[in-house]
């Protein structure tokens, strides 16, 4: 696979700013370019996280469908973010839907590569883990102010 | 014998209690149990009024409320508030039709630091109601617009439903010298914009933290982490204002109904500098 191009693209990403380079290489090594038109889905829930994404270009909404109510976003993402969080922990199951609000362009990490060589180098591993558990309590606080519903009425 | 000199009379006090009558001139429903009213005075002119300042409005015969002013303060001659309906007298004010009487008192109260402001970015974060008593600010921020930096507006609410001055704000989107992104909690698939909270709109505006005005309102809870956020993205506590709400009731500093540790939110706000009143956000028992 050719890297050279998605080994600038994956260090111009905010969520690998300042990866150390033999890092980079490794990462680069689960990496590819991925493009999705409005209204595609990056995945649904229930399938395998075997996929997650740093997003270039373009919004992708988050969303949880219920009966008798339909797809409901909790949460849109756009560039300079990522989307996909659930491919870190067992049993590696998309628990929502991740669809593109428009033409979004994405660099695709594969999640078994990634895991596997983070298995086999545990620096990379805690690299990546002070990375991504930053994003998760943003997304924590984030749903217990949702929760709190605090816009809604007092009385 | 010369006549004694006319005794010299002072100007009559206002009494700060006596509400003065208005009436409705207009009134519009914005958002599920959130309505405008236009209130223009029985007789008389207006006082002027600051950015982030009350009035007590009255329903007579139900009781009186503070309601922030929402509207241009260049255009003094009609009070614009905007209301949600979730209590006896808001509920009230609801009902109320063109022509109908209203008590006024005010305005009261502490304003945005809108003049202090001159030469920052200024970054306004709103969430829910709390973008009613932020409008006043914008207008004088985009009036004279060469006087401030970066403007950016952070508005986040519920759900697209409840989104205050929509129009208003589709115009401020078009301008190109303002930055606006708003955000509902959550949305059904039709909508095309984001959805999220407010505090993840921080990181999506330009602006440069060590010379910006931030001013923050709405719940309580809302703004503790919106402050957490900025300053987190660098803007120190002494450039953050916040507007906080209490239980106001004479709004000139007398009853202690509104008091927060030795200030009078009525009196002393409800625009605070956020270092001033952080200590004060901590405790649990105010």
């Amino acid at each position: 696979m050719e890297t050279h191009g998605l080994d600038r693209i994956l260090r111009e990403h905010p969520f690998f700013a300042g990866l150390e380079e033999d890092f980079c290489q490794l990462v680069c090594g689960c990496a590819r370019n991925v493009r999705f038109d409005a209204g595609q889905h990056l995945f649904r829930e229930g399938e395998p996280a075997s996929e997650f994404f740093l997003i270039r270009q373009g919004r992708v909404a988050l969303e949880i469908r219920a009966p008798g109510r339909g797809a409901i976003t909790f949460q849109t993402v756009g560039e300079g973010e990522i989307v996909g969080v659930s491919w870190l922990i067992p049993p590696y199951r998309w628990t929502y839907d991740a669809k593109a609000l428009e033409v979004v362009r994405a660099i695709g990490i594969n999640a078994t590569c990634l895991r596997d060589k983070s298995e086999s180098d545990h620096d990379l591993g805690y690299e990546l883990m002070k990375r991504f558990v930053p994003v998760l309590v943003q997304r924590l606080q984030a749903t217990r102010l949702q929760i709190l519903d605090v816009y809604g009425s007092p009385a | 014998m010369a006549a004694p000199p006319e005794p010299v009379l002072a100007a009559p006090l206002v009494d700060p209690m006596l509400p003065r009558v208005g009436r409705v001139r207009a009134r519009r429903r914005d958002a599920p149990l959130v309505f405008t009213l236009e209130i223009e005075p029985a007789e008389g002119s207006l006082p002027p009024f600051a950015p982030g300042q009350f009035n007590m409005l009255t329903v007579f015969g139900v009781g009186e409320v503070p309601i922030s002013l929402s509207g241009d303060p260049a255009r003094p001659g009609r009070l614009i508030h905007t209301v949600r309906a979730v209590g006896p007298v808001s509920t009230a004010l609801s009902r109320l039709d063109r022509g109908d009487p209203v008590g006024l008192r005010g305005p009261f109260g502490t304003g945005w630091p809108v003049e202090q402001a001159a030469g920052s970015d200024v970054v306004v974060v709103a969430g829910g109601l709390g973008l009613a008593p932020l409008r006043p600010a914008l207008y004088q921020l985009l009036a004279p617009r060469r006087r401030y930096g970066r403007i950016a507006l952070l508005y986040g609410t519920r759900s697209p439903a409840d989104i205050l001055f929509a129009r208003e704000i589709d115009a401020w989107r078009r301008r190109k010298d303002i930055e606006v992104h708003v955000t509902v909690d959550h949305a059904t698939g039709d909508w095309p914009h984001q959805v999220g909270v407010v505090t993840s709109l921080i990181s999506r505006a330009r602006f440069d933290p060590a010379r910006t005005t931030a001013l923050v309102c709405g719940p309580e809870v809302m703004m503790r982490f919106a402050i957490g956020t900025l300053q987190g993205a660098g803007v120190a506590s002494t450039q953050i204002y916040l507007s906080l709400e209490r239980n106001m009731k004479c709004a000139i500093g007398l009853c202690g109904h509104c008091q927060m540790g030795a200030a009078f939110i009525c009196r002393d706000g409800p625009v605070f500098r956020h270092d001033r009143v952080r200590d004060m956000l901590a405790l649990r028992e105010i």
